[in-house]
């Protein structure tokens, strides 16, 4: 018999599902997040609680089997949130406890169903890496420097330690507007925020409201600098837009129009 | 703040600058010192792409194009009638500070026209560093222009402050540099490039004893060449830059395609095309000696002095020695595997952990990424269909090329592949 899984949407929750499946020996299961239960009818439904020890038993276990790599490929993939990547994690899970040295199993890309888990831990590299390029600050009012972001993945647990390590003497806030939650640097500690964004924020004919009168001024220079450097006779649409695909431009001060 | 001043000289000092292609932020280990702002540790990142899909990493400006020499090949030489301005050096460290701070930069590139004479101009490329790390506390990336024929001591202070320096050759030749650029001569960029070679070398060697020892360019150097303005073959630029990269120990040399920019007939004359192409084959060919385990007389030699324009350099190497092909991936080592065509370095590494667990065959090859319409007629792995038939390199030339869509599509997809990830990581 088949079962669906359901889990809170938590990575520890994720793993707790999965010491439920080893515990009670299931075969043929499927993990779904609560908010995707629904479609799911046909199945009988088991609502697994989270709970972080379990969750901890999990994951050093598998550090422990599969090595350091493996764990941070798992939770990138994770991260994708792609429908049915859980499956395809737990698969590998439990090709871990079949296999006698998984040192190297997470690169067995023989396997269709490990390389895939490799292709969608690339993307959501691209992804961070994008986000540690695209995020753009701005200075409000209140000497807060604030970016509003929607990546295509949930990576902003990826970029904390990045932005914490570089931007250490202003405060700042990375909010991502798609999942409704940031990440709010306060000059001692990143901690994540939940908050009303003001719907104007991102709108130019309010951006006097939010923002001092030299952030506005130095998002000009920017763009200006960025109209400067274009060689026209070199000019390439294609290539531009492969690495600045318009998805991202909503957020990206130089693709603005002049205020 | 005068705003209007500042946009003005941003605009003529930042066009200025873009003829230098290089942008790179990457290779630096500088890190956060007290809680100050930024640090220059890891890849480099490309916070956006200009139009013509060049990564902007750093602020590249000049802090004048007043110049009182008059090369050639260059917008901001003396004869040339265009507008001058000059920052001042509080001017570039506002501008940095303010542009890194909203995560526009990973730090400044800062050059310069030469003024007065070049100590004076160098002395004040460091003030604008030292300003930046001593009074800012800025620990992102600073790379700094060495200025043809300034002093030694100069160049010392440069590298304490700096991450990374360079000195463009810009023309690969003693003839072409002696008639394109008459003030200059070879030793003005050799000899900057030596100090600061005999540095890194020295401070790299004390820090090893004495662990207080400041960081000393940790980006190292590099320099650019122009493409396309003097004549020379495509082995004259790349000898010339296999020598620079040893006698230098240089991070990187890039190419940089001329673009017309005078009507001097001495140069390629305005509405020239820009050797993009050729340009891109240059960095092929670079790529494959950094990472791919060429060298440099397997590509370039007396019987083969320019690279192939229809076809990249690896696959122009694998037609003119079919025979080492074809290869078994079940059992090649990771030099050969690299010289397959259409098999990149990330599948390399696939196909080599892949295979400790099973025979490889074309689903599994296919499934890894690799570029099938090329390789299949390369190697041979765990199936008994492969390419037996025998043929002469323009045979199969024309069957690769002309086996997809259009001719130009082939040729262009191609070398996008080969640059799907150089693309960041050179740039990087
Ligand atoms: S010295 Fe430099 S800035 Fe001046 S003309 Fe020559 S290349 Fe241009």
């Amino acid at each position: 018999m088949s079962h669906t899984l359901s889990y809170d949407n938590t990575f520890e929750g994720f793993l707790s599902t999965v010491f439920y499946v080893f515990e009670y020996k299931l075969s043929k299961v499927k993990i779904v997040k609560e908010e995707r239960f629904a479609q799911t009818f046909f199945d009988i439904p088991i609502i697994v609680e989270t709970e972080d020890e379990k969750a901890t038993r999990i994951w050093r276990w598998l550090a422990k089997e599969a090595g350091r790599g493996a764990c941070n490929d798992l939770y990138r993939a994770y991260l994708s949130e792609l429908e049915g990547i859980e499956d395809d994690l737990l698969y590998f899970i439990q090709a871990v406890a079949k296999t006698k040295d998984a040192k190297h199993l997470i690169k067995n890309f023989a396997d269709p169903t490990i390389l895939k888990i490799s292709k969608v831990v690339r993307k959501v590299g691209r992804e961070k890496h994008r986000m540690d390029a695209f995020v753009r600050f701005r200075e409000t009012k209140d000497g807060l420097y604030v970016a509003t972001v929607e990546p295509d993945f949930d990576v902003l647990p990826l970029i904390t330690s990045h932005f914490e390590k570089r931007y250490a003497d202003q405060k700042w806030l990375i909010y991502d507007l798609k999942r409704n939650y940031g990440i709010y640097y306060d000059l001692h500690k990143v901690e994540t925020v939940k908050m009303e964004m003001d719907k104007n924020v991102n709108k130019a004919s309010y951006s006097h409201l939010f923002f001092t009168e030299n952030e506005l001024a130095y998002q000009e220079l920017w763009q200006n600098y960025f109209k400067s450097v274009d060689i026209v006779s070199r000019r390439n649409t294609k290539l531009h837009l492969q690495h600045v695909p318009k998805r991202y431009w909503k957020y990206l001060s130089e693709k603005q129009p002049f205020s | 703040m005068n705003f209007d001043r500042i946009k003005e000289k941003l605009n003529i000092l930042a066009d200025a600058a873009k003829y230098d292609v290089s942008c790179s932020s990457s290779g630096s280990n500088r890190t956060n010192k007290d809680k100050g702002l930024g640090n220059a540790s890891g890849m480099g990142i490309c916070h956006t792409y200009t139009q013509d899909g060049r990564c902007v990493s750093l602020l590249k400006i000049l802090l004048t194009n007043h110049c009182i020499f008059d090369c050639a090949y260059c917008v901001t030489r003396k004869s040339n009638d265009i507008k001058r301005a000059a920052f001042k050096v509080q001017e570039v460290v506002d501008l940095t500070i303010n542009f890194y701070r909203r995560n526009y930069i990973e730090g400044l590139f800062l050059s310069s026209g030469i003024f007065k004479n070049p100590d004076y101009t160098m002395e004040r490329l460091i003030q604008v560093a030292k300003k930046l790390r001593e009074e800012e506390n800025f620990n992102g990336y600073i790379h700094l222009k060495s200025i043809p024929g300034a002093s030694d001591e100069l160049m010392r202070e440069a590298g304490l402050y700096a991450d990374r320096l360079s000195v463009n050759i810009e023309i690969p030749t003693k003839e072409g540099l002696k008639l394109l650029a008459p003030d200059k001569k070879r030793e003005d960029f050799t000899k900057p490039m030596q100090k600061i070679t005999n540095e890194i070398i020295q401070y790299k060697s004390e820090k090893k004893i004495i662990k207080s020892t400041p960081i000393y360019a940790p980006a190292g150097q590099s320099t650019q060449m122009i493409v396309g303005a003097s004549g020379e073959s495509d082995a004259a630029i790349m000898y010339t830059a296999a020598h620079f990269y040893k006698k230098f120990q240089l991070k990187r040399v890039y190419y940089s395609g001329y673009v017309p920019i005078s009507y001097d007939d001495r140069l390629p004359s305005i509405g020239t095309e820009v050797p993009v192409l050729r340009e891109n084959r240059l960095y092929q060919t670079n790529w494959l000696l950094r990472f791919y385990g060429f060298d440099i007389r397997e590509l370039l030699n007396k019987e083969h002095p320019n690279l192939d324009v229809d076809i990249d350099p690896k696959l122009g190497w694998a037609l003119r020695n079919l025979d080492q092909f074809p290869v078994d991936v079940n059992r090649a080592d990771k030099r050969m595997l690299a010289r397959i065509p259409g098999v990149g370095m990330r599948s390399v590494h696939k196909i080599l952990y892949a295979r400790k667990y099973r025979k490889l065959n074309w689903e599994h090859l296919k499934a890894i990424g690799i570029s099938m319409n090329r390789a299949k007629y390369f190697l041979v792995c765990d199936s008994s269909y492969f390419e037996s038939k025998d043929r002469t390199p323009e045979q199969l030339k024309d069957l690769i090329l002309h086996g997809g869509k259009s001719k130009f599509n082939n040729v262009y997809n191609g070398q996008l592949n080969l640059f799907e990830t150089p693309q960041t990581k050179r740039i990087a």
